[in-house]
């Protein structure tokens, strides 16, 4: 390839400060929330329309330039990580909400726009966007597409995948097809292509226009909080609110540590002295609600919760929500480095889950926060490490190899909702066997023949990114920090 | 002084906050890649000079820092990053002219009046001040208002139920003296007896600013002075301007390990903003026969981002009769109003300045309050672009007029 006449054909598709190739401009680029990995690229562009991505990914095809399609970097495994030599097609410009149709209840839209944006947008119809990861206030609809992600609120909705209809893609050689319809009605014709691509981590090309389904705001919330002695005896509270017929909103799981992080970033007053804390949020029609409490505090009190808080009005509730959405990244207070595991067990086993990987950080002498996706048995361990000792990362990442197989032991599987990505890619035929790796392989063939759409990702094989360096800070170094 | 590089776990949720992201939509212009710059930096894998651009790009604004759960200490860390980068530079920051000007005239109100009269004064500062001081520069008008002075003790209006000390201020006095009348008038009103000593000078916020640490001292120490004096107990030390607030705020930081650090710290510990001293007194009642009003309240950052205070405004003008509140649906982001910002990045500064305008608008408000006069020009500016003439005014100035 004649690489500067590949810049130059970027440059003319991208003018001027929309096509950066200066180090300086790279860097930020080179990693995405998973810092434990980073590739510089060779270019990041920063197109503006959908015929302007298009062309790119062309111009890619043609030199068989390797691309990664990027939204907001919140990914925890390394799915936008730049890959070596190629370019990264940064989206975030790309984020109009085009059409709002009420009465369909539906909205098309691009791929960079913000999910908490859509929300914002037909909030005046009364109508909400339900996928809510916790990183919704500036992770992209592309992004949740590309991993399926979920959120508190999918154990009673589904993941982005139950609210997708229609998806207008650029497959990596550049050819443009869409995919389900505008309407509700017009699904269930033909092969669920949508079901193919919505999960595909950026693999099968690029997604352009974004048609999501809408739901009516619920009536009411009623958001419950309840305080355990052990992580045990909340993950088996799970369980009973299931047995016991009710469906909520949410239920999420918040240990000590977890807590303690969360509480210092929001100063909520979470149940002082929990080893675990349920947070149960029905919502609906008022007086189904009301009814639906009653029975849930039953539920609860016979669970062995020692506290039962319920939000007092909208304000609690948005700092409970703040408290837990913001849960990860408060870690950051506790430790400099983490690494957060994904892994999915039934529901019925969380209680011993919890219990086996308690085991099992403690014979590796590693602190885990634990804070999840309770009712869908969507685990999140964080791993505290400390990245500045010798092979403390390398240690962490043996006991999260570790917390995976006992999620597969379970019954489980690798990732809920964060992606294979790089991070979980060589577990991946632990999974899954030969024959079923080579479907998908076959199927990644077919539809991307020269292996430029993120290629190293998700599936198996290829070369490993390079770890970071760890090592002192240099603002420590320089004087200019000092850890308290 | 905390580990704010290592403490960035990388997630993005700042980039939501950041008025720079939001405009340019790219990693260099977010808190997050700014991080990630001047970690680079400092590591050596980057030079400065090319970081420089994004790190001159950012407002300061503090947006980001509510933002992010894991506690990064983004002012910290940019104040620590330019101090270190700026002592290794050969070019200074200020010319000595500029300089000399700034320390002897903007602490002082009657020298500053005779200077801006002269009416160069906004230009040769204008490039290197905080953005809420050079905002009110902006403000310089063709003709100054005539000077209020205020009387040394101002008694409480009906039963007294606090004293307070005013920090009057050192721009503020000049440029907008009926703020200073509104505030001891709502104070006075509220049965709050307000003693305004006479020694009193400027916070010293601007010095520190530009690293006159040693003036800055001289002036605070001042101020130390000045407020031990007061005969008898006062509850607070009351301000009105966002900038000054999170200065003295700082008191205990600027004496660190000096004699005067606990009188300091004491000091630091009574300042209060008007709003929050008001709110936890709780306001007498107010006339009922109020008009009809809808406002919209606008978060200056240096109170809502970098004091944390974004309540108490609400409240108290939610207390008066008829008027309902309204907020803005833009996430609280920057109106880009600093001054330095206004020349070096107009553009940028520019759209804030709309988004802003278009996100008042689109509350239907027929006025808009804040908490900070830095803020006005700018809003006053975007507003009358789009032929919205709306009146801009400060939360205490609504109030009082309120209880008249
Ligand atoms: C603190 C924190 C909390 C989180 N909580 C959750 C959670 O509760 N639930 C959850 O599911 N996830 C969660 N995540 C993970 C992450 O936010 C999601 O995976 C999110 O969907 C990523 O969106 P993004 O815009 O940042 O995408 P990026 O990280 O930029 O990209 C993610 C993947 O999508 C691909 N991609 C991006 N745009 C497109 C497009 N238009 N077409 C095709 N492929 C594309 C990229 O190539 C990459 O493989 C969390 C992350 C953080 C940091
Ligand atoms: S929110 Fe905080 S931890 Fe997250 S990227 Fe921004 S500065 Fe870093
Ligand atoms: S201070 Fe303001 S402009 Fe600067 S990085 Fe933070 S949010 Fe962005």
């Amino acid at each position: 390839m004649n690489t500067e006449s590949f810049y130059q054909q970027l440059q003319e598709i991208c003018p001027g400060r929309r096509t950066l190739t200066r180090d300086v401009d790279l860097l930020p680029y080179e990693s995405d929330a998973l810092v434990a990995f980073s590739t510089k690229p060779a270019a990041v562009v920063l197109p503006e329309s959908a015929e302007e991505v298009v062309a790119i990914v062309k111009v890619c095809y043609a030199a068989g330039v390797p691309f990664v399609a990027r939204g907001s970097g919140t990914s925890l495994s390394g799915g936008s990580m730049p890959i070596k030599d190629g370019v990264v097609i940064a989206l975030n410009r790309l984020n109009a909400i085009k059409h709002i149709d009420p009465e369909q209840r539906t909205a098309v839209v691009e791929p960079g726009v913000v999910n908490l944006h859509i929300s914002n947008a037909v909030k005046q119809y009364g109508l909400y966007y339900a996928p809510d990861p916790s990183s919704q206030s500036i992770c992209t609809i592309g992004g949740n597409v590309a991993f399926n992600s979920g959120g508190a609120h999918c154990l009673k909705y589904g993941m982005t995948s139950n609210h997708v209809l229609g998806l207008k893609v650029v497959l990596p050689d550049g050819e443009i097809v869409e995919f389900g319809s505008e309407s509700l009605e017009g699904m269930g014709v033909g092969p669920d292509l949508i079901g193919l691509f919505v999960g595909s981590e950026g693999l099968f090309g690029i997604a352009l226009e974004i048609t999501v389904r809408l739901l009516p705001i619920p009536e009411q919330y009623k958001t419950v909080l309840a305080g355990y002695d052990t992580l045990e005896k909340a993950g088996d509270a799970v369980s009973a609110v299931v047995a016991s017929g009710l469906l909520p909103g949410a239920m999420e799981i918040m240990d000590r540590l977890a807590l303690k992080a969360a509480e210092a970033a929001v100063k909520t007053g979470y149940p002082e002295g929990a080893a675990a804390v349920l947070i149960v949020e029905l919502e609906g029609e008022s007086q189904q609600v009301e009814r639906e409490f009653e029975h849930l505090v039953n539920v609860i009190e016979g669970s062995g919760a020692f506290e039962i808080q319920v939000a007092q009005n909208e304000a609690h509730r948005a700092k409970i929500w703040k408290g837990r959405k913001g849960a990860f990244s408060s870690v950051g207070r506790l430790s400099p480095d983490y690494i957060v595991q994904d892994g999915v067990v039934p529901r019925s086993q969380l209680g011993k889950a919890l219990a086996e990987i308690e085991k099992v950080s403690n014979s590796y002498g590693l602190q885990v926060a634990n804070v999840f996706h309770a009712g869908d048995g969507n685990l999140h361990p964080l791993i505290l490490y400390n990245g500045r000792e010798q092979g403390a990362l390398e240690h962490a990442e043996a006991l999260a190899g570790e917390i995976l197989a006992i999620c597969i032991k379970l019954g489980g599987t690798l990732t809920g909702e964060h992606g294979i990505g790089i991070e979980k890619r060589d577990y991946m035929p632990q999974l899954f066997s030969e024959t079923d790796l080579d479907a998908m392989y076959a199927i990644r063939n077919r539809i991307d023949d020269k292996g430029i759409a993120n290629p190293g990702k998700k599936l198996p094989g290829g070369e490993a990114p390079a770890l970071k360096m760890h090592g002192m800070h240099p603002l420590e170094k320089a004087g200019i920090i000092s850890r308290e | 002084m905390t580990g704010a590089i290592e403490s960035c776990v990388h997630c993005g949720f700042c980039l939501a906050a950041c008025p720079t992201y939001s405009v340019l939509g790219e990693e260099m212009d977010s808190p997050r890649g700014r991080i990630y710059l001047m970690k680079n930096v400092l590591e050596g894998t980057l030079e400065a000079e090319q970081a420089q651009p994004y790190i001159d790009r950012c407002l300061g604004c503090m947006g980001c820092v509510p933002a992010c759960p894991s506690g990064v200490a983004y002012g910290d860390l940019l104040t620590s990053y330019r101090a270190k980068i700026e002592s290794e530079r050969s070019r200074p920051l200020l010319d000595s002219v500029t300089r000399r000007m700034i320390i002897e005239t903007l602490p002082y109100p009657s020298r500053f009046r005779a200077a801006a009269k002269m009416g160069k004064l906004g230009k040769l500062v204008q490039g290197v001040l905080p953005d809420q001081l050079s905002g009110m520069l902006n403000l310089v008008p063709e003709r100054l208002p005539p000077p209020v002075n205020l009387p040394n003790l101002i008694p409480a209006q009906g039963e007294k139920r606090a004293r307070v000390a005013f920090l009057t201020g050192c721009v503020q006095t000049v440029l907008a003296p009926n703020i200073n009348q509104a505030t001891v008038a709502l104070l006075s009103a509220n049965g709050v007896e307000v003693v305004i000593p006479d020694s009193q000078g400027c916070c010293g916020s601007i010095l520190s600013h530009i690293g006159e640490e040693g003036r800055a001292k001289t002036l605070a120490r001042n101020n130390l002075n000045a407020f031990a004096q007061i005969d008898g107990e006062i509850d607070a030390i009351i301000t009105n301007a966002a900038g000054c607030g999170s200065g003295m705020h700082e008191y205990g930081l600027l004496f660190k390990g000096d004699p005067e650090e606990t009188a300091a710290e004491a000091f630091a510990h009574k300042v209060k903003d008007i709003t929050v001293f008001l709110d936890e007194l709780g306001l007498v009642p107010l006339p009922k026969n109020q008009p009809e009003r809808r406002v919209a309240y606008h978060d200056a950052c240096h109170l809502a981002h970098a004091q944390g205070v974004t309540d108490p405004p609400r409240n108290l003008l939610n207390a008066v009769p008829n008027l309902t509140l309204l907020e803005l649906n833009d996430g609280g982001l920057c109106c880009g109003s600093a001054g330095t910002y206004n020349l070096e990045q107009p553009e940028i500064a520019a759209q804030l300045g709309e988004r802003k305008a278009q996100a008042i608008v689109d509350t239907g408000a027929e006025m808009v309050v804040m908490g900070n006069i830095g803020c006005f020009t700018q809003v006053e500016t975007h507003l009358a672009k789009m032929g919205k003439q709306l009146p801009v005014m400060h939360t205490v100035e609504l109030l009082a007029q309120a209880y008249r």
